[in-house]
């Protein structure tokens, strides 16, 4: 299976020039390994999802409703009205194949429907033939429909669209490089959509989904288990440095509320970037009484409606402003996660403003008002601790990060949705001495993903995550080879979750750390003892056990 | 894969003997100095505004700019105002480069994988693309300016100033405009790109043949006008002007060159609006380009925005009242 393919085996597979033939009369091939289970009827049953029924994307049948053709071209037809983006990006584009080379799933797997461009004629072909003058002329000519490059709704098409839209991690790399702005993950993001339509959707988007819909978080942590995990951490962190670091939950009139997403408080390593805020918020708790509440209601930062639909995304999104506003608190606060801020940046205030309830928010430590989130309220982690350090009221003990050589990998989406480079770099910077940048193609706007993303983070497509991924992990390699790294240093759960492994297949030396994790670990606690391990339990530099 | 671009190559060639035939051999000047000039401005004009009021309708819900550069966030963290810009100057520099220089295409790189002990992908610039598409976009801008000298009477100062910079390398006699040698070669190399380059013959339809062999059969013919059979310039004037004053006269002793020329001319405008050469007036509209990205400092409206259900905060205490009092949560209702 494909879990057992070696990093050689799949390295010698890719190649990237295209076989001849036409794509058109390709037909897809669903492989194992590369696409993730499909939705649990349960899971589209809690949202009311059109659909919900148990299917296998192996079998021929799909179990679609009979009108599903139908179905489809009204879903065009009213998105085309709705979003001028989609409208735009179905007309414009010339294929002049600048994205062509630049999706990293393309670079992975070298089949040319992970072409950004051709992931977009997909649905182009279908748009053409359906709703443009020359398209629906020249499709009751023979084999004209061809010519203006048209095909009709089939669905062998429609397996396609599922099985290419599942295989694009809404990035938005290929549209730093297209000479229009076409953003080939805005019309992923309609693909989706489309195919919710028809109850097609992957098991690990709709059961979180409906997790987070149901629970507040996305792995469906009730309350109580919720605060048992955030104990255990506090049992640990006390362990570890001598201070009761205890949280405080669902705290009403609090300064600010904390969102985090909540693969941070479950899964490792996000657990240590768990810690990392924990320990931050303690010296913030005792130095100047900052008063900081965590929600088990909106225990959630990260969307995964975004993957789904732009309601579903709407729905989820708005618990962070109902909890903000139930709780009293002045304004919010967002750990580390990737596509949660590019929700919160590009859409929240849209959806779900506006926050009037809110204060504007200002660092009360330091006095900066937080210009850039005057209307959502809305501050990252970075931003913020970028400030305090900034203005000296963090304490760092530097040594106890000095064993950790460290480069920083660029989440796709605050990266390309909000921009968010430099900050993380600061923060990082002021607790190690030993920091790399990747090569210049693939950090910043540039920066390549993880290949998991969007929804993909399954066990089932590990494949598919190892090939996408590759170019991160060549680069990683890099300056692992180059400069000894030994540190790869994120701020996305999603990254937290998806680079170990993707590390492990490709350059087992590096580890994967949250931003905070090393803020945490240098950070000097007012009255804690000496340290000798790190957040992780290990040693610290200079206090290994001298057992050769 | 061959007939991809064997049939639109036909299709222009055949367009091209239409009206050389046509004039030549059955005299309808007429029909295509008169009419199809006239019928295709008309569906250029037409089709070109309904698109872009077609576009123009969709609404812009979501304020979703691609942000290629560090964002506007605490003061001393200096910002790209160019690539993620916040305000409206910043986003009009942002579109200026884009329309006028090509910067994304500028970004360009090309990557390749190298199979060795290394196993390194790597990343080169690959700036010929820019150079082809805006070598063509220039050219073609200076050869239709150029051409304004036969609508106008008298000709303006700057389309003579024009004329003279493009002609300014002179080779014996006429002089060589250089725009029209620059445009047909940046085509040629348009073509070829698409054929040879697997990658872009793999996603090529013939409708991106298409307008470049029309382009090539403009130039191409265009420029044996000039050079070799020396078209009869007076009478051409004649009857552009004619034409540009709504006077139409048919002119003598302008033969079936200039009208297979003026032909295909026609098609490319009648065939803008309906085919991806529209990307002309999207390029302006593009909402990842051109939108501010101050979305968490002003609020964007989205005029389709509708309530939906959510799973409120009451309804979720209810569901798990008990296990929160028993941990030690606080709860809004206690009993
Ligand atoms: S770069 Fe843009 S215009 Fe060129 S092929 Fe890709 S999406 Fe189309
Ligand atoms: S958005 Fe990312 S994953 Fe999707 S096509 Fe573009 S580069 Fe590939």
């Amino acid at each position: 299976m494909a879990d057992e393919l070696k990093p050689d085996e799949l390295l010698d597979k890719v190649d990237y020039t295209p076989t001849s033939g036409s794509w058109m009369n390709t037909a897809v091939q669903i492989r194992p390994g590369m696409y993730c289970y499909a939705a649990k009827p349960e899971s589209l049953e809690t949202l009311s999802a059109p659909n919900a029924r148990q299917w296998n994307p192996l079998d021929k049948d799909w179990k679609l409703p009979e009108n599903w053709q139908q179905i489809i071209h009204e879903g065009i037809k009213d998105r085309l009205e709705k979003f001028r983006t989609f409208k735009i990006f179905m007309d414009v584009c010339v294929r002049c194949g600048a994205c062509a080379d630049k999706c990293h799933f393309f670079l992975g797997t070298g089949d040319p429907k992970n072409m950004p461009v051709l992931r977009a004629e997909l649905l182009r072909s279908v748009y053409r033939n359906d709703f443009t003058t020359v398209g629906k002329i020249l499709s009751k000519v023979p084999g004209g429909d061809r010519l203006a490059g048209g095909r009709p709704m089939t669905v062998d098409v429609l397996k396609e669209w599922w099985y290419y839209f599942f295989q694009c991690s809404e990035c938005r790399r290929c549209s730093v490089f297209c000479p229009y702005g076409i953003d080939t993950a805005e019309i992923t993001i309609m693909g989706r959509e489309l195919l919710n339509l028809l109850g097609l959707n992957i098991d690990w988007i709709a059961t979180p989904v409906s997790n987070c819909y149901q629970t507040g978080n996305h792995l469906g942590i009730q309350p109580h288990a919720f605060k048992d995990m955030l104990d255990f951490f506090t049992e640990d962190l006390e362990e570890i440095t001598g201070v009761n670091v205890a949280p405080q939950f669902n705290k009403k009139g609090a300064d600010i509320l904390f969102i985090t997403p909540s693969g941070d408080v479950f899964a490792d390593p996000g657990t240590y970037t768990c810690q990392g805020y924990m320990v931050l918020f303690k010296y913030l708790k005792d130095k100047y009484n900052l008063d900081v509440t965590w929600s088990t209601y909106a225990s959630e930062g990260g969307n995964f409606g975004f993957f789904t639909s732009h309601e579903t995304m709407k729905r989820l999104n708005a618990k962070m402003y109902a909890e903000a506003k139930r709780l009293g608190v002045k304004w919010i606060l967002g750990g580390e996660c990737g596509h949660m801020w590019r929700v919160i940046n590009q859409y929240m205030d849209t959806m779900n403003g506006p926050a009037d309830f809110l204060e504007e928010p200002v660092n009360p430590i330091t006095g900066t008002k937080f210009e850039n989130s005057k209307s959502t309220k809305m501050v990252h982690i970075t931003e913020f601790t970028a400030d305090l350090i900034k203005h000296n009221k963090l304490e760092f003990d530097k040594s106890r990060n000095s064993n950790r050589i460290i480069t920083f990998h660029d989440s796709c989406n605050p990266a390309r949705g909000m921009g968010l480079l430099e900050e993380p770099r600061y923060c990082i910077k002021a607790v190690c001495d030993n920091f790399f940048e990747m090569p210049e193609n693939t950090i910043r706007e540039q920066t390549f993903c993880c290949g998991s993303g969007a929804g993909l983070n399954a066990g089932e497509n590990i494949e598919l995550r190892m090939a996408g991924g590759l170019p991160r992990a060549n680069a990683v390699k890099f300056v692992h080879d180059k400069f000894n790294v030994n540190t790869l240093a994120t701020i996305c759960a999603i990254d937290r979750a998806a680079l170990p492994a993707l590390c492990e297949y490709w350059v087992p030396e590096v580890e994967v750390y949250g931003v905070h994790e090393l803020i945490g670990n240098a950070l000097i606690l007012p009255g804690e003892k000496k340290r000798t391990t790190d957040l992780r339990m290990e040693p610290l530099p200079g206090m290994e056990d001298d057992d050769e | 894969m061959k007939q991809k671009y064997m049939l639109p190559l036909t299709g222009v060639f055949l367009l091209f003997l239409l009206a050389y035939a046509g004039v030549e051999g059955a005299g309808m000047q007429w029909f295509f100095g008169i009419v199809v000039p006239y019928a295709a401005v008309a569906a250029f004009i037409a089709g070109f505004i309904y698109r872009v009021m077609g576009w123009a309708a969709s609404a812009v819900p979501f304020r979703i700019p691609t942000t290629c550069g560090q964002q506007k966030s605490l003061p001393w963290i200096k910002q790209n105002r160019i690539d993620n810009p916040d305000t409206a100057a910043g986003v009009f520099v942002r579109m200026v480069l884009e329309i006028c220089a090509f910067r994304s295409l500028f970004r360009n790189t090309k990557a390749a994988f190298n199979r060795n002990e290394k196993n390194k992908i790597t990343y080169s610039w690959e700036i010929f693309l820019w150079v082809g598409a805006l070598a063509f976009h220039y050219a073609f801008l200076v050869v239709i300016l150029r051409h304004l000298r036969f609508f106008l009477n008298p000709v303006p100062v700057c389309v003579k100033a024009l004329e003279y910079l493009d002609g300014i390398i002179q080779i014996g006699l006429p002089g060589i405009f250089l725009s029209g040698i620059v445009l047909l070669a940046a085509t040629l190399f348009l073509l070829a790109r698409r054929i040879f380059d697997e990658k872009v013959s793999y996603i090529s339809l013939a409708a991106d043949y298409f307008p470049l062999f029309l382009i090539i059969g403009i130039a191409a013919t265009g420029i044996s006008m000039r050079y070799f059979t020396k078209v009869d310039i007076l009478g051409v004037k004649t009857f552009t002007m004619g034409l540009a004053t709504f006077h139409p006269v048919i002119p003598e002793g302008v033969g079936g060159l200039f009208y297979a020329h003026l032909f295909m001319v026609s098609v490319l405008l009648a065939y803008i609006p309906v085919s991806k050469l529209m990307h002309m007036a999207g390029v302006f509209l593009s909402p990842t380009r051109n939108m501010a990205n101050n979305n968490r400092m002003k609020r964007h409206i989205n005029p389709w925005n509708y309530a939906v259900e959510i799973h409120t905060y009451a309804q979720y205490e209810d569901h798990f009242r008990e296990k929160m009092i028993e941990a030690g949560l606080p709860v809004d209702k206690k009993e």
